[in-house]
């Protein structure tokens, strides 16, 4: 393996903003990256993760803060001359080139000799497993065949950052689990250091070493996958990690970490994530995994079934409450639209967080 | 059993109609009509009427009478390569000016305004043009007379009445047409291709001669042509700003002046199918050169 990664400690961005006119797309992202680390940064539409990327690789210039190659201030050279290389959404391969031309680009403008080319195509090219297509160009490609050009294109430069752009976005669902581990795979080869973009938590669980949850232009949580999925810092990382049972009221009591719920009359006792005190509005969180048909009683609500599906071993369901919260559920037995059930969650499973402000945090 | 009974029926052939509408025929090729009537009328009659008519010569002779004549006086022949000597340069500047414009106007959020500055010229037609040119460029213009001011130049530049005169005035009402097009084909090409050439590490020029110049050839060809057609068809400008009879007797000249002052109509015809040929082959050499270049959907994106 000749395709050797140029070596750096860290990656660092210190404080870095963006604006829009009057947008903030980005408020103050600190954020430090080692060697080798594999970060995913997930978030809605909208919430600056793509401006992030774009800001690092040099396609939108930061409007406020730094971005530091250990020593090396790189937020002020211009993208050819940061040499990171980029994996675009809709992966921009050229289309006037074929295979080998693509992924052979950034050699040549480097002016690279014509024999260290070659040699660098075919092990990018049997890196990415597309040995045999390299005369044909990207239009007679499949989706997944151009996204492993796209890749093969941005790994051959050496590139001491490889940076991603919802790259999977545009193939279909089975395909995106190949190339997710696709992905991973050649990160581990390379030994790679990868930033990551995704709006899918999924994506992002599997395959990053730590996440960086955003919102609104802000840096909403940083850790790893286990940390985000079991520990949600915030409402909306909770909601965003796939905490889809959102249960509003009001707070009733707080023991230690444990604090007690009114929800529409029903007693929902929880794990305090977030500071709340007795007699503020606060929100329970509980996964559809962990909200179950039972018995009434403890920690248990009142609704009525709008939907069933069965989903082999077990049943997932919505309901609503005479209140109008909305339910997702599971449950082991077939349940009948329309009737009434107890769905019920152990208190440990049961996040409670601070009602969020409205508008930006 | 009456099922299967009933079964062949299904074994005839589509009919007629469906038949048709496989091939691309159906209701909504009437729609063609009025175009194609059209076209018929006011382009394919003329143009047959006056391809018979060249080859029946007003002063008797053989049916290749008229293009004879032409092609053995030099005062005749000579007119092609003077047209073409100011159609050629003048398209080829429209085209490098519009490629440089078009890369920064597409970068541009308030194009609107500089697309009609730059559609006022089409508009204004030619005549307003060189009459402007005219006063502008000419011996007591301000053109002049500023660079005599601020010493530049002690005699008047003769820029009106000539060659330059004529290719000013084309450069002025050609260059709209060529930019827009430049643009929109500019404009086509998706950014992130760009955007993925930067990272990669190619410089601007880098940038553009591997990137955006070989998806534009194709665009940038049709573009040649149609700016050529218009350039070399060019009659008010040589007259009013040119020397019509020397340096900038153009062939659309020759041929009103056939047609309309020896009132001899079939050797204008004659001369105005040799001006088509000229220009069909100039359009058909182009055309062909796009051959050379890729010419599919110039975006990254899966197809």
């Amino acid at each position: 393996m000749t395709i050797a990664l140029s070596q750096f400690d860290e990656v660092r961005l210190d404080r870095v903003s963006r604006d829009f006119g009057a947008l903030n797309a980005l408020r103050d992202v600190s954020l430090s990256i080692r060697r080798g680390e594999f970060i995913a940064l997930l978030g809605p539409s909208g919430c600056g993760k793509s401006t992030t990327l774009n800001c690092i690789a040099g396609l939108l210039p930061v409007t406020g803060g730094a971005i530091w190659l250990d020593k090396n201030r790189v937020d002020t050279l211009r993208p050819e001359e940061r040499g990171f290389g980029m994996v675009f959404q809709n992966y921009a391969l050229f289309p006037h080139l074929n295979v080998r031309q693509n992924i052979g680009f950034g050699l040549k403008m480097r002016g690279r000799p014509k024999a260290e080319i070659d040699r660098k195509v075919d092990e990018a090219l049997s890196l990415v497993r597309l040995q045999g297509q390299e005369n044909k160009l990207p239009g007679q490609l499949s989706g997944g065949q151009q996204q492993r050009v796209a890749i093969a294109r941005a790994i051959v430069i050496e590139p001491p950052l490889v940076l991603m752009d919802e790259p999977l976005s545009n193939l279909d669902a089975k395909l995106r689990l190949e190339m997710r581990a696709e992905i991973r795979r050649i990160h581990n080869e390379l030994g790679a250091t990868t930033i990551y973009v995704t709006h899918d938590q999924d994506e992002a669980l599997s395959l990053a070493d730590r996440i960086v949850v955003l919102r609104d232009g802000v840096i909403r949580q940083v850790g790893s996958p286990k940390e985000l999925y079991e520990e949600p810092a915030h409402f909306d990382v909770a909601d965003f990690m796939g905490f889809r049972n959102k249960l509003k009221g009001k707070v009733v009591a707080v023991d230690g970490n444990r604090a007690v719920l009114d929800v529409e009359g029903a007693r929902i006792s929880g794990v305090v994530r977030e500071r709340v005190s007795v007699g503020s509005g606060a929100y329970a969180a509980i996964r559809s995994d962990d909200l179950m048909v039972g018995e009434g009683g403890q920690n248990a609500i009142g609704a009525i079934v709008d939907t069933i599906e069965y989903r082999g071993r077990e049943f997932v369901g919505t309901a609503h409450s005479a209140g109008g919260l909305d339910f997702v559920f599971r449950s082991h037995l077939p349940v009948e639209p329309g009737s009434r059930v107890h769905l019920r969650a152990d208190d440990e499973r049961v996040l409670v967080f601070a009602e969020p402000i409205q508008g930006r945090h | 059993m009456d099922a299967v009974a009933h079964a062949p029926a299904v074994e005839h052939g589509p009919n007629l109609r469906q038949r048709l509408a496989a091939r691309g025929f159906d209701a909504v090729t009437l729609l063609a009509i009025p175009a194609a009537v059209f076209s018929l009328l006011l382009f394919v009659y003329p143009f047959a009427f006056g391809f018979v008519l060249s080859f029946e010569p007003k002063a008797g002779g053989d049916w290749l009478a008229n293009y004879r004549r032409f092609f053995s006086d030099p005062f005749l022949y000579e007119t092609i390569a003077k047209t073409l000597w100011l159609a050629i340069p003048v398209t080829l500047v429209n085209l490098l000016l519009a490629i440089p414009i078009a890369f920064r106007v597409r970068l541009m959020r308030n194009q609107r305004l500089l697309t009609t500055l730059l559609v006022l010229p089409i508009t204004l037609g030619t005549v307003l043009v060189a009459e402007g040119l005219l006063n502008y460029l000419g011996p007591q213009g301000w053109f002049n007379r500023t660079l005599m001011t601020i010493g530049l130049i002690s005699q008047p530049l003769k820029l009106v009445h000539n060659y330059w005169g004529v290719f000013a005035s084309l450069v002025i009402t050609g260059f709209p047409f060529t930019f827009l097009l430049t643009l929109s084909y500019v404009t086509g090409i998706d950014p992130a291709l760009e955007q993925a050439a930067a990272t990669l590490g190619a410089s601007a020029w880098q940038r553009f001669r591997h990137v955006y110049l070989p998806l534009l050839m194709p665009g940038l060809a049709i573009t040649f042509c149609l700016s050529f057609v218009q350039a070399f068809s060019v009659f008010p400008s040589a007259v009013l700003l040119g020397e019509p009879g020397g340096a900038t007797r153009v062939i659309s000249i020759v041929a009103a002046q056939a047609a309309f002052e020896e009132y001899d109509y079939s050797m204008g015809s004659a001369i105005a199918m040799i001006m088509g040929f000229v220009q069909l082959g100039i359009v058909v050499a182009v055309l062909a050169s796009r051959g050379l270049f890729y010419r599919g959907p110039a975006s990254g994106a899966k197809g």
